[in-house]
C-alpha cells in the first residue's frame, strides 16, 4: 500500500508555518521569469494565486470556462469571510478560530493546515481592504462584523450580502492588473480536459477552446487547479450551472488521490424545491440566522393545514411553535453549524412537520427581529436577500416567514493535497474548494472565502516555490512531445465516442436521474443498504449514458451540449466515488451521516478508533473499476478530540 | 399556487459574428408560471434536442443574479422588464401572460460581437478593467485593515458602486453603445475610498481611453443605462467619472 506523506513540518502547531517559511526553498527573481505556471480556474483561489504568482515574477497562464474571470462562482457567496482579528474584543484569537474550525469539521480536518489557515486569516482582510474591497463599516469608520454558525464570537467580515462578489472582484482586479503588466496570460472560455504527465510530473494541460472547439495544448513547469467543488453531481445544488468536477476528475484519472469525497455539505437555508423543471437551488445566506428564528408547528394537525394551504405560518400562535434549534441546542440556538441545522430540519420534516405543499420546508421567521429592530434596520441588513427571495417565491419575508430547506452547497472533500497543497502527482497543486484539506467533515459558514484566499494569496505562492526551486534548470517544454500528442488524441477520441452514441436522451435528462439517485441514496441520511442500491443504480445509469445519450451538433464551434456531456460523464464517476467513500466510512461525522451510527438523541456518532483518517481514493485505470482506498492517519497534537457539543 | 401558461417564443439564431442571423419560433405549451425564464429556455432546448435539433445558445451561470453572465434582450429590454431590477435569470414566467409573443435577442452592440445565437463576446469589459480598474497593491502584509478609517457613508456609497456585475445591459440599452455606466461605477468605487485616491487620475484617464479605443460610443445622457441596470447603478457615477476625468486632464 502506498504511503501517504502529508509533509507536515516539525514543531508546535503554532510554529509550523513560520518554520516552514523560514526553511523552504525559494526561487530568485531572475529565475522566476524562466518558470511557467498554469492556473486553472479564476475563483477566489485561482484568481488570487494567478495574480500573486504573476506579481512575484512567474509566467502565468490562467484559464476559465466563463467569458470573464469575474464570473467564477465564488462571486455568489453571500454572507462573509472569517478572520481572527478580534476587532470586537469578544475574545477571538488565532487559536479560537483554529479550534472552532477543527471542531466544526467534526475533528476530521488536518490540524496543521487549519492552524495555518487561522494564522493567515487576518492578513486576508488587510490585503482586501488595501485593494479597495468595500467591507461594511461602523459609524466610527472601523470594520463591522457579524456572527456565523459554529462560533461564539463575531469574526465575520462582510459586504452587504455580496461578500463573495466583492472579494472576487478584488482578486479579479489584482489579476487584471497583472494581465496589464503582461505577467498573466488569460484564457477565457477554455475548459481543461486533461493534465499532461511527463516522467511522473505534471507538465501541462489539454484544454478545449469553447468558442472554436479546438483541442489545444499548454505546457508549464507546474499546474495548479482551483476549479471548485463537485456539488453538481446532485444536479440540483446551489452551485452555478457550469460548476463541474471535470478538471479534478482529469487529475484523479492521472493518479491524483481524491480525499474524503463523502463529505458533502448540505446547507440548511435554501429556497425549497418547487417542481421538476427546476434547474438549480438558491441559497439564502447563513447570516440570516443571526436574526431569523427557525421553527415548525408543534402540532401535526397545524403542519397538515399548512401543507394543504389552509392556514399560513402567521396564523399559528407563539405557544404552538417549535423553535427546534433553540430547544435542542440552547448554547448555539439558531447558529449551530450547517450539518447540525440541516439534519434537524430533515428530522422535523421526516416526522411530518414540514410547512409547505411538499412537506419539505421549515420556517425562517423575522417577525421578532422586525419587532425588535424595526423594518428599516432589517432591510439594511438583509434587503437584497429578501428581494431575491421575493423574486423567486412571490412572497415577501417582511410579511410572512420565509420557507427554507437544506440543499447541496459545498464539498469539503476534494483532491488530496499535502501541507504544500501539492497533490499525489508531483508538480500538480490543488487550491480552494477543489482540495480537501481544511474543513474536515463540515465547513463552517464564512470559511470558504477565507480558505480560497488563504490558499491563493498566502499559501500556494510560497509552497509552490519549494517545488519550483529545483526546476530552474528545466527548459520550457515543447507541446510537440509525444505525451502531449497522446493526451490530445485521447481527449479527441473521448469526444468522438460521445457523438457516436447517437441515442435519444438529452444530457440534462440523464443528469437529473443521477441527481435523484444521489439525493435519495447518497444525501443527508445514508445507510449501507441505500448506498449499495445507489451504486447499483449508478452502474445502470452509466450503461444508459453510453447507450442512449444524444449530443447534437459537431465538435467544432460552440457546442454547449457537448460541454455538458463531458461534465456529466465525470459526475457519474464522482457520484460513485462519493458513494464508495460513504459506504466505507462506517461512522457519522459532519456532513456524512450514516443512519446506523447515531446517538440516542439523533446526533452524529463518530468512531475515532477506526475512522480517524483521511480517506484517499486511487483510480484504477478504468472508470468501471472500483477505486482503492489509502489512509492518511490524522494526528492531533494541539487539540483534544472530543464529541462535538453545541448544547451547552 | 402556480398556474400554467402557453405562449410563442421567438428566439435569435446566429452562427457566428459574420452570419446575418434570423429568428426562429416555437409554441410553448403549459409552462408553470413559477418556472424561471431560463428554466423555460431549458424546456425549449429539451424539446429541440428531442426533435434532433441543436439547442438555442445563451450565456448563463449562477442563476441567482450575481455572476453577470446572463444577457438576454427580452421584448426590447435588456434582462426583460422586472419591477425591482433583476437579471434575466431572476425573471419568472409569472410576469408573462397566456398568449404572449416573447422575443429574445442578444445584446446588440458593436463592442459585443455575437459568438453564437445570444452568446456575445464581452471581453472588451475585461480589457477596460485591465487598463486601470484596480488599486496597485502587492500581495503580502499591508498595514492593519483598521488603520484606514473610512466613514460608513463613504464605504456604503463605494459598495453601491461596486455592486456592478459587469453584465453589459447598460451598453445594450444605450443607443450609442456607451460603456460609461460600467466604467463610471468602477472609477467611482475607488474614487470614494482613500485607498483608490493615489491612482485616481491615472485610472480615470486610462479606463476612458481604453473604452474609446474598443469602439464603445459616447454618453449623451439618455439615462437608458440606469433604467435597465439590474443593480441600480446610478448615473451620478457618470457625473463623478466626468469630474475625475476633467480633473485629471487639467492636471496634465
Amino acid at each position: 500500500m502506498a504511503t501517504i506523506d502529508s509533509k507536515i513540518p516539525e514543531g508546535l502547531v503554532s510554529e509550523k508555518w513560520t518554520n516552514y517559511k523560514a526553511h523552504q526553498k525559494l526561487v530568485n527573481p531572475k529565475n522566476k521569469r524562466k518558470l511557467d505556471v498554469i492556473v486553472v480556474g479564476t475563483g477566489l483561489a485561482g484568481a488570487s494565486a494567478a495574480a500573486s504568482l504573476g506579481e512575484m515574477g512567474f509566467k502565468v497562464k490562467n484559464f476559465c470556462i466563463q467569458d470573464s474571470p469575474r464570473r467564477a462562482h465564488s462571486i455568489a457567496a453571500q454572507g462573509g469571510i472569517n478572520a481572527a482579528k478580534n476587532y470586537q474584543n469578544d475574545g477571538d484569537s488565532v487559536y479560537r478560530l483554529f479550534y472552532d474550525t477543527v471542531k466544526g469539521g467534526d475533528y476530521r480536518a488536518r490540524e496543521a493546515n487549519v492552524y495555518r489557515l487561522a494564522e493567515v486569516s487576518a492578513s486576508i482582510i488587510d490585503q482586501c481592504v488595501a485593494q479597495g474591497v468595500p467591507f461594511a463599516r461602523e459609524y466610527g469608520g472601523m470594520l463591522a462584523n457579524r456572527s456565523f454558525g459554529g462560533a461564539q464570537v463575531s469574526r465575520t467580515f462582510y459586504a452587504k450580502g455580496q461578500t463573495g462578489q466583492q472579494l472576487l472582484l478584488g482578486a479579479y482586479s489584482a489579476l487584471m492588473c497583472q494581465v496589464n503588466a503582461g505577467t498573466v496570460e488569460l484564457y477565457t472560455r477554455y475548459e481543461m480536459l486533461d493534465v499532461v504527465i511527463i516522467d511522473g510530473r505534471a507538465r501541462g494541460i489539454i484544454a478545449r477552446n469553447l468558442v472554436t472547439g479546438a483541442i489545444e495544448r499548454f505546457a508549464a513547469h507546474a499546474v495548479v487547479i482551483g476549479t471548485g467543488g463537485y456539488g453538481n453531481a446532485y444536479f440540483l445544488s446551489t452551485n452555478a450551472m457550469g460548476c463541474n468536477c471535470s478538471a479534478a476528475m482529469a487529475c484523479y484519472r492521472k493518479g491524483a488521490y481524491f480525499a474524503n469525497p463523502s463529505y458533502v455539505q448540505i446547507h440548511p437555508t435554501c429556497i425549497p424545491v418547487h417542481g421538476d423543471k427546476q434547474s438549480k437551488l438558491t441559497l439564502m445566506s447563513e447570516s440570516l440566522r443571526n436574526d431569523g428564528r427557525i421553527w415548525v408547528p408543534k402540532k401535526l394537525e397545524d403542519a397538515k393545514k399548512l401543507q394543504e394551504g389552509k392556514i399560513q405560518g402567521k396564523d399559528i400562535p407563539e405557544e404552538d411553535r417549535d423553535y427546534y434549534l433553540e430547544r435542542r441546542y440552547p448554547a448555539f440556538g439558531n447558529l449551530v453549524p450547517r450539518d447540525v441545522a440541516s439534519r434537524a430540519a430533515k428530522e422535523r420534516c421526516d416526522k411530518g412537520f414540514g410547512v409547505n405543499n411538499t412537506g419539505l420546508a421549515v420556517f425562517l421567521d423575522f417577525s421578532q427581529a422586525i419587532k425588535d429592530f424595526g423594518r428599516k434596520e432589517i432591510e439594511a441588513r438583509y434587503g437584497n436577500l429578501f428581494d431575491m427571495y421575493e423574486e423567486i417565491t412571490d412572497e415577501s419575508p417582511y410579511e410572512t416567514p420565509m420557507m427554507i430547506y437544506p440543499a447541496v452547497h459545498y464539498t469539503m472533500g476534494g483532491i488530496w493535497v499535502d501541507y504544500e497543497l501539492q497533490t499525489s502527482v508531483k508538480g500538480l497543486f490543488a487550491i480552494g474548494e477543489c482540495n480537501f484539506s481544511d474543513h474536515g467533515a463540515n465547513r463552517l459558514g464564512a470559511s470558504a472565502l477565507m480558505q480560497g484566499l488563504a490558499d491563493g494569496y498566502f499559501v500556494l505562492p510560497y509552497t509552490i516555490q519549494n517545488y519550483l526551486s529545483d526546476q530552474i534548470t528545466v527548459p520550457r517544454f515543447s507541446t510537440d512531445l509525444p505525451e502531449f500528442k497522446a493526451a490530445e488524441e485521447a481527449v479527441k477520441a473521448r469526444i468522438q465516442k460521445l457523438f457516436n452514441i447517437k441515442g435519444k436522451r438529452s444530457v440534462d435528462s440523464i443528469h437529473k436521474e443521477l441527481g435523484r439517485i444521489m439525493w435519495d441514496y447518497v444525501g443527508m441520511g445514508r445507510t449501507a443498504e441505500g448506498l449499495k442500491t445507489g451504486l447499483a443504480k449508478m452502474k445502470e445509469l452509466r450503461k444508459e449514458f453510453y447507450a442512449n445519450l444524444f449530443v447534437p451538433g459537431s465538435a467544432e464551434g460552440v457546442n454547449v451540449e457537448l460541454e455538458k456531456a463531458i461534465r456529466l460523464e465525470d459526475f457519474i464517476i464522482m457520484g460513485e466515488l462519493i458513494a464508495h467513500d460513504a459506504l466505507t466510512r462506517n461512522e457519522s461525522c459532519g456532513g456524512h451521516f450514516r443512519e446506523e451510527y447515531q446517538t440516542e438523541e439523533g446526533e452524529a456518532k463518530r468512531d475515532d478508533e477506526n475512522f480517524f483518517y483521511v480517506g484517499c481514493w486511487e483510480y484504477q485505470g478504468d472508470d468501471t473499476k472500483e477505486p482503492v482506498l489509502h489512509k492518511e492517519p490524522l494526528v492531533y497534537e494541539a487539540i483534544k478530540v472530543q464529541t462535538r457539543n453545541y448544547k451547552n | 399556487m402556480a398556474k400554467n401558461i402557453s405562449f410563442t417564443i421567438k428566439y435569435w439564431k446566429q452562427n457566428g459574428p459574420k452570419d446575418a442571423g434570423h429568428f426562429e419560433q416555437r409554441e410553448m405549451k403549459n409552462i408553470p408560471d413559477d418556472t424561471s425564464f431560463l428554466e423555460m429556455l431549458d424546456i425549449l432546448n429539451e424539446e429541440l434536442i428531442n426533435d434532433g435539433k441543436e439547442p438555442f445558445v445563451f450565456d448563463h451561470d449562477c442563476r441567482e443574479g450575481i455572476c453577470g453572465m446572463c444577457s438576454l434582450y427580452i421584448n426590447g429590454t435588456p434582462h426583460g422588464k422586472t419591477a425591482t431590477g433583476a437579471t434575466t435569470c431572476q425573471l419568472y414566467m409569472r410576469k408573462f401572460n397566456d398568449g404572449d409573443v416573447i422575443t429574445v435577442e442578444p445584446w446588440r452592440s458593436a463592442a459585443f460581437p455575437v459568438i453564437k445565437d445570444c452568446m456575445v463576446d464581452r471581453s472588451a469589459f475585461d480589457k477596460i478593467q485591465a487598463a486601470g480598474g484596480y488599486v496597485t497593491v502587492r500581495t503580502g502584509q499591508p498595514q492593519d485593515a483598521n488603520a484606514i478609517l473610512i466613514p460608513k457613508q463613504d464605504a456604503d456609497e463605494a459598495m453601491d458602486c461596486a455592486t456592478c456585475i459587469g453584465c453589459g445591459a447598460c451598453v445594450a440599452a444605450c443607443k450609442n453603445g456607451s460603456a460609461m455606466l460600467y466604467v463610471a461605477s468602477k472609477v467611482s468605487q475607488f474614487a470614494l475610498l482613500p485607498q483608490g485616491r493615489p491612482e485616481a487620475a491615472k485610472r480615470a484617464k486610462a479606463m476612458v481611453a481604453k473604452m474609446d479605443e474598443l469602439g464603445f460610443g459616447n454618453c449623451t445622457n439618455t439615462r437608458a443605462c440606469e433604467a435597465v441596470c439590474p443593480k441600480n447603478e446610478s448615473i451620478a457615477n457618470i457625473a463623478r467619472l466626468n469630474r475625475e476625468f476633467i480633473k485629471a486632464k487639467l492636471a496634465d
